[in-house]
């Protein structure tokens, strides 16, 4: 209140701050929390050692290494190759380009159970391009990853292109007559410009992984110990209508993205603060 | 408020005419939350079901379906979901009514005959046409270079029956030593290369994917899909001895007695058991339970020695707790190196 009532007569450009703020809280609790924290009541049911005991066991250890790194690998590698996606896009021109644009959103829209059996029919063993390859990709943890990237590819794309357009190309006409070689503009000056961006985009493909459950249940394989992910586990408790124990597990994850995203969120802030608030 | 004046009058226009068209009729509406591969079963049944009771009683009744996951759905109800009956594929899905949310009494399976099953089923195997690894029986999946398709017992109902299944017969042919039946198991999974998380995922990738050389199936399911995805890529093989599968029904008391529609549904699952609804159940590759229909249909299902849940394990529970639960024989199979 004491915030907002200070803002108000700094005159605020949007009329109603109070009612805004109220709202969105209102609409965040109802949205987000509401629903989360029935997530964290429902584990109430369990004692410590039984929490401990259900989100540890070798099985479900297994499964946070496969989420996790896979989801972290899969979001890499398209804050790289969403980097050069959303630049092409955005500078070059080719015949249907607004065609390839429309692509990108496809992961968004496609429901994500067709994208899992489109990807295992492709990368099966007697797929398109499974049928090339030497080693197998459909049915192994190779696969959770090929999954994860299509999925995550159009959040680090949709976040850098607004900022790519902003960028001046007098910047990099001004390194180059500087006498910067063409690396060095890319690295000292378009990139440091691109970071928040791009972290943001890497934290929502992250995020968005960690949580994927439909387009992975296909092509995981989903052998104990190998190629399970966290959130089947979860239905496996289900399951069993062990809802203490899924919401445990859910749990861990939800209380470990919680804290990369806010790692993530505090880089990006001094990332943005170090280039000077641009 | 405009509408619901609106519905109100045109309720009451439709029910008016109604009421002058025949005297007494009334409209009823029925959920029967059943599991996946039921669909077609119960779409023929359904109309069978609603011709019978109009004739008996002049009442219409119309019958909604939900199909999923066997335990999904047990889960849909028991969050709230007004099923007036139930048609699961096992009973430890049903019994979770009973013990989660009391919906239904616990003595549940002894209110309709046969263990509240009207129609059975058992597992089979389905293999590439030609039969080219020669399959025959339980113990040929177990040989090293035979590829085995099943779902993930833990996630899949269905995948429950193929594991007990392949247990019961390690424990009748190999002296009924649980310690052999574990090795036999185990030796079965070790081939198992996928575990998809339900019955018709495992199907897609054996049949699309070419993945394995058998899947372990429900009968009806086998027939399905040697019927849809032609008899010329696959064959159905019926091992030396198998498991009863008793997919359930039930009425859920709680919901019947506050919708009023305990009399229609309880006729609902009664006419399961009467000869039309059998000759349905057959039409559909589920085995009948009646003698004359099935009878009729003798040609259709190969003879096959099938022993139940309740003498070889002692019934769902307890199975569900040795076999299934965390930590249970299948997670040692898979977590004890």
């Amino acid at each position: 209140m004491l915030l907002s009532r200070a803002l108000l007569r700094r005159h605020t450009v949007l009329p109603g701050f109070d009612l805004a703020l109220g709202f969105a809280l209102l609409y965040l609790s109802l949205i987000v929390l509401i629903p989360l924290s029935a997530a964290f009541l429902r584990t109430f049911a369990l004692t410590w050692p039984e929490f401990v005991e259900a989100t540890t066991t070798p099985r479900v250890l297994a499964s946070y290494r496969l989420t996790f790194g896979a989801s972290l690998l899969a979001a890499l590698l398209n804050a790289v190759f969403g980097l050069v996606t959303a630049w092409v896009l955005l500078r070059y021109r080719f015949p249907f380009k607004r065609l390839v644009d429309a692509l990108v959103d496809l992961p968004f829209a496609l429901p994500t159970a067709v994208a899992g059996i489109a990807l295992t029919a492709i990368w099966a063993e007697n797929g398109w391009l499974g049928r090339w390859l030497p080693f197998k990709v459909s049915f192994t943890p190779l696969g959770v990853w090929v999954a994860l990237v299509f999925i995550g590819l159009p959040f680090v794309v949709r976040t850098l292109q607004p900022v790519l357009e902003d960028i001046d190309r007098e910047l990099e006409e001004a390194a180059a007559t500087l006498g910067a070689s063409r690396r060095q503009t890319f690295v000292k000056v378009i990139l440091p410009i691109l970071t928040p961006a791009l972290l943001t985009g890497f934290a929502l493909a992250f995020a968005r992984a960690l949580g994927e459950y439909g387009s992975v249940i296909f092509i995981a394989g989903n052998m104990p110990m190998v190629s399970e992910i966290t959130p089947l586990l979860i239905i496996t408790k289900l399951e069993q209508y062990d809802y203490a124990g899924a919401t445990a597990i859910a749990v861990v994850m939800l209380v470990a993205a919680f804290a990369l995203l806010l790692l993530i969120n505090l880089l990006q802030a001094w990332s943005r603060k170090r280039q000077g608030g641009l | 408020m405009n509408r619901q004046s609106f519905l109100r009058r045109a309720v009451a226009v439709v029910s008016l005419a109604a009421l002058s068209a025949t005297v007494h009729a009334r409209d009823i509406s029925l959920l029967n939350v059943s599991y996946d591969p039921t669909r077609e079963l119960y779409a023929e049944f359904n109309k069978a079901f609603t011709a019978h009771w109009k004739a008996k009683t002049g009442d219409d009744v119309t019958i909604k379906q939900s199909h999923g996951g066997s335990g999904k759905q047990a889960r849909s109800v028991i969050d709230g979901l007004e099923a007036d009956v139930v048609t699961l594929a096992l009973a430890y899905d049903i019994d979770e009514l009973a013990q989660r949310a009391r919906l239904i009494p616990a003595d549940w399976q002894k209110r309709l005959p046969l263990n509240s099953s009207p129609y059975t089923s058992t597992i089979v195997f389905l293999v590439r046409k030609g039969n080219p690894k020669h399959i025959k029986d339980w113990n040929d999946l177990v040989k090293p270079g035979v590829s085995v398709v099943t779902p993930n017992p833990k996630t899949s109902g269905g995948a429950r029956w193929n594991y007990l299944a392949a247990w019961g017969y390690s424990l009748k042919t190999q002296g009924n030593d649980p310690k052999k039946a574990q090795e036999f198991v185990a030796a079965l999974y070790r081939n198992v290369p996928v575990l998809d998380s339900g019955a018709r995922g495992s199907l897609l990738t054996f049949t699309e994917r070419g993945v394995g050389d058998v899947f372990l199936s429900w009968e009806n399911e086998a027939f399905l899909a040697t019927r849809e995805l032609g008899p010329d890529k696959f064959e159905i093989v019926v091992p030396s001895l198998s498991i009863l599968a008793e997919p359930p029904v039930t009425v859920v008391d709680r919901n019947v007695d506050r919708k009023g529609t305990r009399e229609v549904a309880t006729a609902y699952l009664q006419y399961l058991y009467s000869p039309e609804g059998q000759e349905i159940a057959a039409r559909n590759h589920y085995r009948p339970t009646d003698a004359k229909v099935a009878a009729r249909h003798a040609g259709q299902f190969t003879k096959v020695t099938l022993f139940t849940i309740d003498d070889v394990f002692g019934g769902w529970a307890k199975a569900q707790k040795e076999h299934f639960a965390d930590g249970g024989v299948f997670d040692q199979i898979y977590t004890r190196k």
